[in-house]
């Protein structure tokens, strides 16, 4: 993978298999942290697609029997919470922590040991949740796991409790990320990278992290909620008891809304880096983009009922709703207007990262159309629950997010490991993509509002959706080649990759200004920032020796972060077990880890 | 060199006792109120303002958000405007207070 | 924790810009189950009352037993910030010892409200109740537990000035779970 800084032992040995193991296992640096989120999100984003493929080999023609309806909804259920939790939000990760520390000028994040938390957490959460399969009993409610379907009386197994542990899990490390980013960006930048002189991709970083701490302690109650339901008998979503299940509905949804924009503004900040490098041209209104970001994650906790405009709110709410969610359009329109004018009167350069970055444009254009089509109630009775729903965020979360986040992979690859990828077989990657996701997500438009309702497992061939719907076969498979095709690249690469040197797209932020790979300790000097731009204004940074002139202290590793999240899922293991001495036991563990690891000498 | 004590100026002993009475008495106050027939009609609205005053107290001085950077007063008051106005949203949406022909 | 507090950016301790943060994200939490409470108040079908069964004057003992120890919890910061080894012990054990009295008054309520016949099943009352002022409770357990570690570090002889920092940020979670008892006093018993 990428070249280890510790491939030797102090004394200039070789390391042993065991002991690179181990110093990654135990690893607290950002960059380290970074390609393990990388490489593990991307493994779930394979599995992601495993099911999405499976889901549409089902749907390729009417009345098929490839799975069985109850496979089919632990199919969709876990492609969905799966590419949300365990592949999108973790591939923006990777970039947080490998890119963020160095574009403000820091050595590290705010609290390494927590940042390394916050991974083995991921990890062993989606590791976690997956097990269910291994179980026969996969999350199938959706990935929004609406209430009452959730309950014991209508699903009895173990599929919901996995989920919901799951997700437990899964925020634990994303609310500790949360903490750390913002207090990592806040308070450790270089002198003089003033706020306003912040890439727009750190800024999109502390707003999402800013939307994570405060959407995820709501979506923790909705789930402590129904596992109490499952597991104590309250009456929460109870029907029976005077509940009301729409309480989940707001619930999760009142989380669900501000999560789709931690999933986007990440990419959005990617390709606010992208886009100025490969068209030779600083961003078009810095602060604008910057003030829509801050927008979009203040607004957006106004607009979550637009998801339940067929539950019953009352034209007041539903008025009230639309109108919000029409409004948070406008920051949106304003950064795709911003990227535009960036690129006119550029000299563009159609690098692979350039292409994914334009294609988001192209992309999530789309999306949002569609997605203020459905900002009206009365249409959206028309296109809630159907294929045009399916289609629209996969617009903006397949041809927005992730094309984002491939730009970012392909921009940021050779600052990682010192080579560059590909650019033939990424265009090939590119193209294979972009064709694939229209073939599959644009007939959904139709499909949808000719009638085809969601997360169903067959439909009739009297509703002559056959073809469309082996279109959108056709192109699910085709995008699934092209992440082949990138997969191949990535081995490409380790041999064949051109290397390189600090800047090889001559691009204007710091994290350009060092070596490739960095080196462990970052910066030689931490540089005095006296621009936005820093490598394009002239001296918009000051000089970083290429050799530290005095030592730098680099923090050791620890085991303790892997040690309390292993307590944490050995407690979650025995809730699903129903054991109460296994949760008793992880609590011990994770009790003694966290002791351990507040009082080890930890010096950052 | 990062903050120094001179920006902490921490109150004294005795204001934190002085303002640990006065949260006494507003507190005998709140279950006085509570008690007395007259104020029955008003009691959300002295509750809920007493208890705010309160909250004031504790997080202005002993949280020492008044002596502090500002930013601290940001970070605990924007998520709390956020909760505040989910709440009242929710209580519409839940019917709790009506709008004359809303309905949940 | 590091003892040394590195440079910042804005001069302001990480690790106290890290509470202050986490206590933003826990207004979402009590935020949600405070609403919560209030969305089904007066909705139960069956079962005890919130009028029947909450213990006003008992509660307000316990409320201001919670309130002083957030004396007591500011009272122990200024004792280690000025190296009184004594009364920062003091200060803290009755800071704790406060926490307890508080969480014992909350055992009380809840097995008394169990014998009563509401339980966290029977009815909307009380699983917001309970579920609520339980997660409140665990707030507290958890601030008693830090409260003893910083005790016991102040035994050891590690509980010094420049550990001030690390008693402040304790006393920021406190001071926290107590204003929220605050709201939950009000909301929940004052205003049944």
């Amino acid at each position: 993978m990428a070249t280890s800084v510790m491939t030797h032992d102090s004394a200039g040995d070789p390391m042993s298999l065991g002991a690179r193991i181990w110093s990654w296992i135990t690893t607290t640096d950002h960059k380290r942290i970074g390609i393990l989120y990388g490489v593990t999100a991307f493994v779930f984003f394979l599995v992601g697609g495993l099911e999405a493929l499976l889901i549409r080999l089902q749907l390729a023609s009417s009345g098929n029997t490839v799975v069985s309806a109850e496979a089919y909804n632990e199919l969709f259920t876990m492609h969905g919470t799966t590419m949300v939790f365990m592949a999108v939000m973790p591939l923006s990760a990777a970039f947080f922590n490998f890119v963020v520390p160095l574009q403000i000028g820091a050595r590290d994040v705010a609290f390494p040991r927590l940042n390394a938390f916050s991974y083995w957490v991921f990890l062993l959460g989606g590791l976690f949740m997956n097990a269910s399969f291994v179980f026969g009993a996969a999350p199938n409610a959706g990935w929004f796991g609406y209430a009452n379907l959730t309950s014991t009386q209508y699903s009895p197994g173990m599929n919901i409790d996995f989920w919901v542990l799951g997700l437990q899990i899964l925020g634990v490390a994303s609310i500790a990320a949360g903490v750390n980013f913002i207090v990592t960006i806040v308070n450790m930048r270089a002198p003089g990278m003033r706020i306003m002189r912040m890439p727009v991709f750190t800024w999109m970083t502390l707003v999402t992290q800013f939307i994570v701490v405060t959407a995820f302690p709501v979506i923790t109650v909705a789930l402590v909620f129904l596992m109490f339901d499952r597991t104590f008998g309250t009456t929460f979503y109870s029907v029976a008891a005077g509940g009301d299940v729409l309480l989940w509905q707001h619930l999760f949804w009142l989380f669900g809304h501000p999560e789709v924009y931690i999933l986007i503004l990440p990419a959005m900040g990617i390709i606010s880096e992208v886009i100025p490098t490969f068209s030779r041209k600083p961003l078009f209104g810095y602060a604008i983009v910057v003030y829509s970001g801050l927008l979009i994650g203040i607004l957006g906790w106004g607009v979550w009922a637009h998801h339940m405009f067929s539950v019953g709110l009352g034209p007041v709410a539903d008025s009230v709703f639309s109108a919000t969610t029409m409004m948070i359009a406008i920051p949106t329109g304003v950064k795709i207007f911003n990227w535009i004018a960036t690129m006119w009167g550029g000299r563009i350069r159609f690098t692979t990262p350039m292409l994914f970055a334009i294609g988001f444009i192209a992309m999530f254009i789309i999306g949002g159309l569609s997605g203020v089509m459905h900002s009206s109630p009365p249409a959206d009775l028309q296109q809630t629950d159907t294929y045009f729903v399916v289609a629209h965020f996969h617009y903006v979360l397949f041809g927005g997010a992730m094309l984002g986040i491939f730009a970012g992979i392909y921009y940021w690859w050779p600052k990682v490991t010192g080579r560059m990828l590909s650019e033939p077989i990424g265009k090939l990657h590119f193209w294979l993509t972009i064709i694939g996701a229209n073939l599959t997500f644009f007939p959904m438009h139709f499909i949808g509002l000719l009638g085809m309702p969601r997360r169903i497992y067959t439909y009739d061939a009297a509703l002559g959706l056959d073809t469309m719907n082996m279109v959108a076969t056709v192109g699910a498979f085709v995008t699934g080649v092209g992440a082949l095709v990138f997969v191949f690249n990535v081995l490409w690469s380790r041999r064949r990759g051109t290397p390189v040197e600090h800047n090889p797209w001559g691009a204007a932020t710091l994290e350009w200004a060092i070596p490739s790979p960095p080196p462990v300790y970052n910066f030689s000097v931490i540089p005095e920032v006296r621009s936005r731009l820093p490598l394009w204004a002239q001296s918009g940074m000051s000089e970083v020796p290429a050799t530290p002139p005095e030592p730098v202290h680099v923090p050791d590793g620890s085991y303790w972060p892997l040690v309390a999240s292993l307590g944490i899922v050995i407690a979650a293991t025995g809730a699903i077990l129903k054991s109460v001495p296994v949760v008793v036991g992880g609590g011990v563990v994770l009790v003694l880890a966290l002791y351990f690891w507040a009082f080890e000498p930890f010096e950052v | 060199m990062t903050e120094t004590n001179a920006e902490h100026k921490h109150p004294g002993t005795g204001t934190y006792v002085t303002i640990a009475a006065v949260l006494t008495v507003i507190t005998l106050v709140e279950v006085g109120v509570f008690y007395v027939p007259a104020f029955e009609a008003f009691l959300a609205p002295i509750l809920l303002t007493l208890s705010a005053a309160k909250f004031a107290l504790v997080v202005m001085f002993y949280m020492h958000l008044k002596g502090d950077h500002p930013l601290f007063t940001a970070i605990l008051t924007i998520p709390m405007l956020i909760a505040f106005g989910v709440a009242i949203a929710l209580l519409f949406l839940f019917g709790v207070f009506t709008l004359g022909g809303s309905g949940a | 924790m590091s003892a040394v507090a590195h440079h910042t950016s804005t001069g302001l301790d990480n690790r106290k810009l890290a509470m202050w943060t986490f206590i933003g994200s826990e207004c979402l939490l009590f935020g949600t189950l405070i609403s919560t409470y209030l969305v089904y108040q007066g909705q139960s079908l069956s079962g005890p009352m919130p009028g029947e069964i909450l213990d006003i004057p008992l509660t307000s003992i316990s409320t201001f037993v919670l309130l002083m120890s957030s004396l007591a919890m500011v009272l122990a910061l200024a004792a280690v910030t000025r190296a009184d080894r004594l009364w920062s012990r003091v200060w803290i054990f009755a800071t704790a010892a406060l926490g307890l009295v508080f969480l014992g008054f909350q055992a009380y309520e809840f097995t008394h409200f169990v014998h009563e016949g509401l339980t966290i099943k029977t009815s909307l009352f009380g699983s917001t109740f309970f579920v609520l002022t339980g997660t409140h409770g665990a707030h507290v357990a958890v601030g008693v537990l830090l409260l003893l570690t910083l005790l016991v570090r102040s035994f050891q002889g590690k509980l010094g000035p420049d550990k001030a920092m690390v008693v402040e940020i304790t006393g920021l979670y406190w001071h926290f779970v107590d204003v929220v008892w605050i709201v939950i006093f009000t909301v929940v018993y004052l205003l049944s």
